[in-house]
């Protein structure tokens, strides 16, 4: 089960995996400094799957690239699984490293090694015995699920495949954390899913805990358990992936949700309706119960569907649906004021009277 | 004619061609132990890298820019003195050998600095994320990623080194070249020339040739 919550009275680290404090990441150019990173904080707790969104340029790729200290922060703290990373010497840091692994957008395998090689590579970084080496890849590669490609070229697999191999590569050293630096960003959406179910599976059975920058939320609806939004370096919106999707705050938060829950009714259709468009939420267990057919019921309107979508994100279902009522207008009246009790958001899109 | 003509100067053409692969040898191997890890220290101590020194990489750099400005020719009777302490002669083809060691380890350094600089940074990110040490990171990122650039790149200096080996001649040091301006240039003697011209188009052809396939065959992209 995936651990949840900031315990408190813990200690003070509680069951935090990764602990960023102020984080702070400049880029000296000719133009002048350009901050890629703008004061985070933030903490991630152990088995966590942790998604931040954000349109290119937004500081999602230099945060995460600050983690295990590709870039070297400007200012701020990073703490993974109890370790300061800013202050370690070079060997230090690189033995922390084993434990944080990271898979990339472009894959970066060595062409010149086989798939098998690969990954040992990763191994001998570790300075496994050559013999537990084989034994591993093999276990890594049985995992991900390329077990009979050990003996071929990157270049001879497909874009999932290749990622796969970077996945068995991240995980070679049992990491406690894995970052994905828009893993499934290069990969067409069949192949997105599969890797995704498959970054699942290492989260739910090895308790790995995962961060993952992507600019699709769908991804983040698939696989998140938390969700931050960034922008200009900031992180503009955090929390439980599906309370951001039932209730964004930010504009763009709102125009990210909007990507997977889509709601653009045709100008045509809705003036050709004559009754009230309202838009219905539903969350959680209130989908379930039927309160169209008990509204329909008690109330003398009639109601006729327009659009409407129930997505589950974390199976939990969230419900958005646009319906015209028809009726006279105290029943209309009626009718919404009920649902407004019932569900969480009613919004009357066009008003009939 | 002409056919008993060069049957006649055969003997010599022979020598001369293992002078020219003598001295061609020596120089290229010299040159692959040298300015291979000239080469990857370029690369490794420049802005941004996993070994950035950027002292070490503007002073090597600056020797290699230094090396390679001098004209071959001023080279070889430069290094002279060189030549004689180190190898007790300033004639001959091992003494012609040093100088174009010399002129060919800058040159196959940048070769190979320019291979590895090819290779997408990603990788490299990927192996320091991995934990992995600079020396692996060179032994089994850079030098298997740049190798088939680095076999064409060394395809390239032997294949220069046979035009300088030309001039080796004004050191005594015999080959192929040398004998085509003895005879052809000193002695008006087309048939020797162009003899030798064909003997040294197809040694340069043959050496690309190889060159590119074994280069293809390393290559896995």
């Amino acid at each position: 089960m995936i651990v949840k919550g900031h315990v408190e009275g813990l200690g003070e680290r509680g069951d935090a995996m990764i602990r960023v404090e102020n984080l702070v990441k400049e880029y000296k150019t000719k133009k002048g400094i350009i901050i890629g990173v703008d004061h985070v904080n933030v903490t991630i707790e152990k088995g966590e799957v942790f998604g931040i969104v954000g349109y290119s340029g937004a500081g999602k790729s230099s945060f995460i690239r600050c983690l295990n200290l590709l870039e070297t922060p400007s200012n701020g703290e990073i703490y993974i699984d109890g370790v300061g990373l800013t202050s370690l010497s070079k060997q230090e840091l690189r033995a922390a490293r084993l434990k944080i692994g990271m898979i990339f957008q472009h894959f970066y395998l060595i062409s010149a090694k086989t798939v098998a090689e690969n990954i040992a590579f990763a191994l001998k970084a570790a300075n496994h015995p050559r013999k537990e080496i084989n034994d591993r890849v093999h276990e890594l590669l049985e995992m991900v699920g390329l077990a009979d490609k050990a003996e071929v070229y990157p270049a001879q697999l497909s874009g999932g495949q290749k990622q796969r191999v970077g996945i068995a590569r991240a995980l070679a050293n049992n990491p406690s954390v894995l970052l994905c630096d828009e893993a499934t960003s290069a990969l067409d959406p069949s192949t997105t899913k599969s890797i995704l179910k498959l970054l699942k599976k290492i989260n739910k059975e090895l308790g790995i805990t995962i961060v993952l920058i992507t600019h699709e939320m769908e991804v983040v609806k698939e696989i998140c358990d938390r969700v931050a939004v960034m922008q200009d370096g900031k992180f503009v919106e955090e929390g439980p992936v599906y309370e951001v999707f039932a209730h964004p705050q930010e504009e763009l938060t709102k125009h990210f949700i909007s990507s997977v829950l889509q709601f653009d009714l045709p100008a045509a259709i809705v003036e050709h309706c004559a009754g009230t468009i309202v838009k219905i939420q539903f969350k959680g267990a209130v989908a379930g119960e039927g309160v169209i057919s008990d509204m329909l019921q008690q109330f003398n309107v009639k109601g006729n569907f327009l659009h409407g979508k129930i997505e589950y994100i974390q199976d939990i279902p969230l419900g958005i649906f646009i319906m015209e009522l028809q009726g006279s207008s105290s029943a209309v009246a009626d009718a919404i004021s009920y649902l407004e009790k019932r569900t969480e958001q009613v919004e009357v899109i066009r008003d009939a009277a | 004619m002409p056919l008993d003509h060069i049957v006649s100067i055969l003997p010599e053409l022979n020598k001369a061609f293992f002078e020219t692969l003598y001295m061609v040898g020596i120089s290229l191997t010299v040159s692959i132990i040298v300015g291979l890890p000239l080469g990857i220290l370029l690369f490794v101590t420049d802005r941004g890298l996993f070994l950035e020194q950027i002292l070490v990489k503007n002073v090597v750099g600056f020797i290699v820019n230094l090396v390679r400005s001098v004209p071959f020719i001023i080279l070889l009777v430069a290094l002279i003195p060189f030549t004689n302490w180190l190898v007790g002669t300033t004639i001959g083809p091992t003494a012609a050998s040093v100088a174009l060691s010399v002129a060919a380890i800058p040159f196959f350094a940048r070769v190979v600095e320019t291979s590895i600089r090819e290779i997408d940074k990603g990788v490299i990110e990927a192996a320091i994320a991995v934990g992995a040490t600079p020396w692996m990171i060179i032994r089994e990122v850079l030098l298997p990623e740049a190798r088939p650039g680095i076999i064409q790149g060394a395809t390239l200096t032997l294949i220069s080194l046979i035009a300088y080996s030309a001039m080796a001649g004004i050191v005594g040091g015999g080959g192929v070249g040398d004998l085509a301006i003895r005879y052809g240039y000193y002695r008006y003697d087309n048939t020797i020339m162009f003899t030798t011209i064909i003997v040294l188009v197809l040694l340069v052809q043959v050496i690309q040739l190889a060159g590119d396939i074994f280069s293809k065959i390393v290559d896995k992209r």
